[in-house]
């Protein structure tokens, strides 16, 4: 158990410096980083020398890098360039994106498995085919329109919820914003929850479940669901991470201003210690995640063994 | 009689049309007795099993007609929650291929013990302790200890034992076996055949013993019934049946067996395919595959016809089939 | 299985759906006659003696009569109709639009009214169709062969390079997928599709090469591969011949769908401003430009909205029916 946490660590680390390595890349190489700092116009060549080597822009990127990763890892994420440090943008923007990310993923996790498990214990009825419907079109629907009829139905025409939310948001006020957020993977889960209950339903051990004499809902309960939800545990792990990603258009309808509101500015205005820093820290969430699902899995299936 | 069979029909629908799995069987078991059904795979042995244990997927399956007497009720008309409570108790079943039949994120200290919550109401503690108990009963080493280990840390032959074991537990009236032995290897089967034998004799249970395995067969059973195309063709005492077939069928699967004293000799295999059972042929199914197939065979469905109060054969021939006439090829009819 | 690894699966990141790969379905492929006593309702019980079915003319013969692949495959020919010659059903200009009628609503001629601009959204949202069906249809076929070249080597050989291409793919799914995209495409100024696709295909190709990956190891264990390197075949001709066949069946699937999310991140990059970008005409710009004067003319976002759903939508239905169809398993 001990070695295996400590390989997967290891597997991470070239992991981790691959993608903020690339993020760092995509963002030094493609745009100028000096070129937002002079407001509106650009700026003149002697302004942007200095700029530059202030902020040790004319050094090797990857000497950049290192240096940046350095940093990082002693606390100092850098500061953006209107001089806030990283840092306080992430103590601002992570709580409110976190509590977001924590309503959809309950949403997913409540909403999703009683759907899938309501669907797939009654194939081919109306509910089911009526759900599967419904997970299709929300699925094909990409968020930022769901999000923008939600808002405009239940915000603004039916006046329920408010239509933007404040920086300080409760999870109540999150529900909307979170349901959106959470909508493509929620129906993802139904439908996996779904698919995978069906394909057990006809396991040998359900059967072997039945010819015991054991009362349906034990059976379904007890042996059914537990085997059926190994996958949909480990699918909502993984999520955790492409959650908070994804995080930016759900933050941009509702006006929040959490992790996808700073990185969206970042990147418009081009500043890179904002948006590796913010990078950074979303793949480091991924790849726990991704650990901790994997040793999840483990408990959820005595079949896996640590090699 | 402990559990009668009559005339029990069940379909299935498919994509291809209407699949006729069990066509018309009927047969009995007393207590202390031990039924072998033989047949190859798709004859519908196992089906007829699932539909007496109540476990038949439904749909696609159905059941058209029968009756299925259990200590004088028919199980097919019971209530849902009557049925359950004798499954395990009363009636249980023991699955070919252990290592999918049983769950495999449960310990098999719980699932033994599940059947003592379930049908006594026993506590958690209780029900562990008769796990380890059961376990001992079918001699896995070390019971205390495995009782907590999960069906795949198990070998082959032991997961077997626990299914038996999960049969057992309850002491139940019939054990049904589905090919309780074929997914083990050789040198196991006849352990594991043996323990149930035993079990058996020992708790004077009732026994149907599903199986592709003449080999199996001998040994064990008090008598045999042979299906073919979801139907019973012949029905006998095991002795009887092996020392004079009245049914050709049965004739053709003995002459299969490899003998060390035919050694030299091309072995015998019955010509053709079963048929497809959304397509059964008319009169005699066995009829396209029959070396002794005339005209009438294509024509009419031959009855269980009754060869002694003992034995039923469905051929119209079956007289010469005893007799050990007209079947092809010089030196195979059997003395 | 005693040993087995747990679930290296870092990824699959928006597909479940899309991840079910089809990976024992070929070993149904010739289910012969009989047999079907323990799962009457599974696969059925071949055809009458002597017609072998294949995977593919078994699944041809399912979807012919599945009324979902059958409407599906009717939207996508109707948009790929309109895509090619938007002018047969819409022949007004796109471009051309009447300040003085911004947000009215429809009227004779003009069926779904006017956005804020005062142009013509029946016009524009027919038009739109071009630009999405284009960065679908290329992205995919970008993706997919990247993806099953890179991946189904990888899956043959084995060893250090596929050893470095999971890795490789690991960092990739590591990266939000509209974060990638905001990053890399907010310095592009081009107005056509292309820096779009290229994107696309950037990002998008580690999920097809772990599916493409995963299908040809599992081919590759097949007997008939085996016995075909015990007869002295080379690499080429059992890669080409045994198992790319086998192997392309999932991503067939997976692409499929894929092919309609594609069209989905085009219209969210374009609705974050960095995606295709005015005069273009495409449907997330549209999008984009009705929020904010939602309110007043929702019309002028429900067209285009509508327009893109249903495109997903049968791209997504389409996969699905093709898996189905491919994976009797699942019925």
């Amino acid at each position: 158990m001990g070695r295996y946490v400590a390989r997967r660590l290891l597997q991470m680390i070239p992991v981790f410096v691959g993608a903020t390595l690339l993020i760092f890349l995509m963002v030094n190489v493609m745009g100028d980083p000096v070129a937002g700092l002079c407001g509106e116009r650009a700026c003149d060549t002697a302004t942007a020398a200095q700029l530059k080597r202030e902020f040790g822009l004319d050094k090797p990127v990857w000497q950049q890098y290192a240096t940046y990763m350095g940093n990082v890892f002693t606390g100092d994420f850098g500061t953006a360039f209107n001089g806030q440090p990283v840092l306080e943008l992430m103590s601002t923007a992570f709580p409110v994106t976190i509590r977001l990310t924590l309503v959809a993923i309950v949403l997913e996790v409540v909403v999703g498995v009683a759907l899938g498990v309501v669907t797939g214990l009654r194939r081919g009825r109306p509910v089911d085919t009526a759900v599967l419907l419904a997970t299709l079109v929300v699925i094909a629907v990409p968020t930022f329109v769901t999000g923008l009829l939600l808002q405009l139905l239940l915000g603004v025409k039916w006046g329920w919820v408010r239509p933007s939310v404040p920086p300080q948001a409760t999870l109540d006020q999150l529900i909307l914003p979170g349901l959106v957020l959470a909508s493509v993977s929620l129906a993802y889960v139904t439908r996996l929850t779904r698919t995978s209950l069906a394909e057990n339903r006809r396991a040998d051990y359900v059967r072997t479940a039945v010819a015991k004499g054991l009362p349906r809902r034990r059976v379904v309960v007890r042996h059914l669901l537990r085997n059926s939800l190994i996958p949909v545990v480990t699918f909502i792990g993984t999520d955790i991470g492409a959650l908070m990603g994804g995080a930016i258009v759900t933050e941009r309808i509702f006006n929040i201003h959490g992790v996808g509101y700073q990185l969206y500015q970042g990147i418009l205005r081009q500043n890179t210690q904002t948006v590796v820093g913010f990078v950074t820290v979303l793949v480091l969430v991924f790849l726990v995640a991704n650990l901790l699902v994997d040793l999840l899995y483990a408990v959820l299936d005595p079949r896996i063994r640590y090699a | 009689m402990l559990l009668e069979v009559s005339d029990l029909h069940v379909e299935f629908r498919t994509r291809d049309g209407v699949a006729h799995a069990v066509n018309g069987v009927s047969y009995a078991v007393d207590a202390g007795q031990t039924l072998a059904v033989l047949g190859e795979s798709g004859s519908g042995k196992s089906v007829t099993a699932q539909a007496i244990m109540g476990i038949l997927d439904m749909p696609p399956g159905r059941i058209t007609g029968g009756r299925v007497l259990f200590r004088g009720r028919d199980l097919l008309t019971l209530k849902e929650e009557e049925r359950r409570r004798i499954r395990g108790a009363g009636l249980a079943m023991i699955f070919q291929d252990a290592l999918s039949a049983l769950n495999p994120v449960m310990t098999v200290g719980d699932q033994l013990g599940e059947m003592f919550v379930v049908h006594r109401g026993a506590s958690r503690r209780a029900a562990r302790a008769r796990a380890v108990e059961l376990m001992e009963r079918v001699r896995i080493p070390a019971a205390a200890q495995r009782v907590r280990d999960y069906p795949h840390q198990f070998s082959g032959g032991m997961r077997q034992r626990i299914m038996i074991a999960m049969a057992l537990a309850l002491e139940p009236d019939l054990i049904i076996a589905d090919e309780p032995t074929t997914a083990l290897d050789v040198t196991v089967q006849a352990q594991v055949m043996d323990l149930l034998a035993e079990l058996r004799r020992e708790y004077d249970m009732g026994l149907i013993l599903i199986t592709h395995d003449l080999g199996v067969v001998a040994d064990v059973a008090d008598k045999i019934a042979v299906m073919y195309a979801g139907r019973i063709v012949e029905q006998a005492p095991v002795h009887e049946l092996y020392r004079r077939p009245a049914h050709p069928y049965t004739r053709g699967l003995l002459e299969s067996i490899p003998r060390l004293d035919h050694k030299g000799r091309e072995l015998y295999a019955i010509k053709g395919l079963p048929p497809s059972l959304t397509r059964i042929p008319p009169g005699c199914a066995f009829h396209p595959r029959c070396p002794m197939a005339r005209e009438v065979c294509r024509t009419d469905v031959p009855p269980l016809y009754e060869v002694s109060p003992t034995r039923g054969s469905a051929c119209h021939f079956w007289r010469e089939c005893l007799d050990g006439h007209a079947v092809d090829g010089p030196d195979r009819a059997r003395a | 299985m005693p040993d087995q690894q747990p679930f290296e699966q870092p990824g699959e990141p928006r597909g479940p759906v899309a991840g079910t790969g089809t990976g024992g379905a070929m070993d149904l492929a010739a289910s012969e006659a009989a047999g079907l006593a323990p799962d009457p309702g599974g696969p059925a019980p071949g055809g009458p003696a002597g017609r072998p079915r294949s995977l593919w003319s078994d699944a041809w013969h399912d979807l012919r009569r599945n009324p979902v692949f059958l409407l599906s495959a009717l939207v996508i020919c109707f948009l790929i109709l309109i895509a090619l010659w938007p002018s047969l059903i819409a022949p007004g200009n796109p471009l051309q639009c009447d300040l003085a009628r911004a947000q009215d609503g429809p009227r004779p001629g003009h069926p779904f009214g006017y956005d804020g601009q005062g142009c013509d959204v029946y016009t524009r949202t027919v038009h739109g169709a071009r630009a999405s069906v284009t960065v679908g249809v290329c992205a995919t076929l970008g993706v997919a062969v990247l993806g099953s070249v890179l991946g189904g080597l990888a899956g043959f050989f084995g060893g250090a390079w596929d050893a470095v291409l999971s890795r490789i793919t690991d960092i990739f799914f590591a990266i939000p997928v509209v974060l990638g995209g905001l990053v890399l495409l907010s310095v592009i100024t081009s107005s056509t599709v292309w820096p779009v696709v290229g994107f696309i295909v950037l990002l998008g190709w580690p999920q097809i090469s772990r599916i493409a990956r995963g299908a040809v190891i599992t081919a590759k264990q097949h007997d008939y591969v085996q016995a075909a390197r015990a007869l002295g075949a080379s690499n080429t001709r059992i890669l080409l011949r045994h198992i790319a066949p086998n192997a392309v069946a999932p991503v067939i699937v997976v692409a499929t769908i894929a092919l309609g999310t594609y069209i989905a991140l085009e219209a969210t990059l374009s609705f974050l401003g960095v995606g295709l970008k005015p005069p273009s005409v495409s449907w997330g710009i549209e999008i984009s430009a009705a929020s904010p004067y939602v309110r007043n003319a929702p019309h002028a976002l429900l067209w285009p909205a509508g327009a893109l759903a249903v495109t997903v939508l049968a791209f997504i239905m389409l996969g699905d029916a093709v898996r189905d169809a491919l994976d009797p398993k699942l019925r």
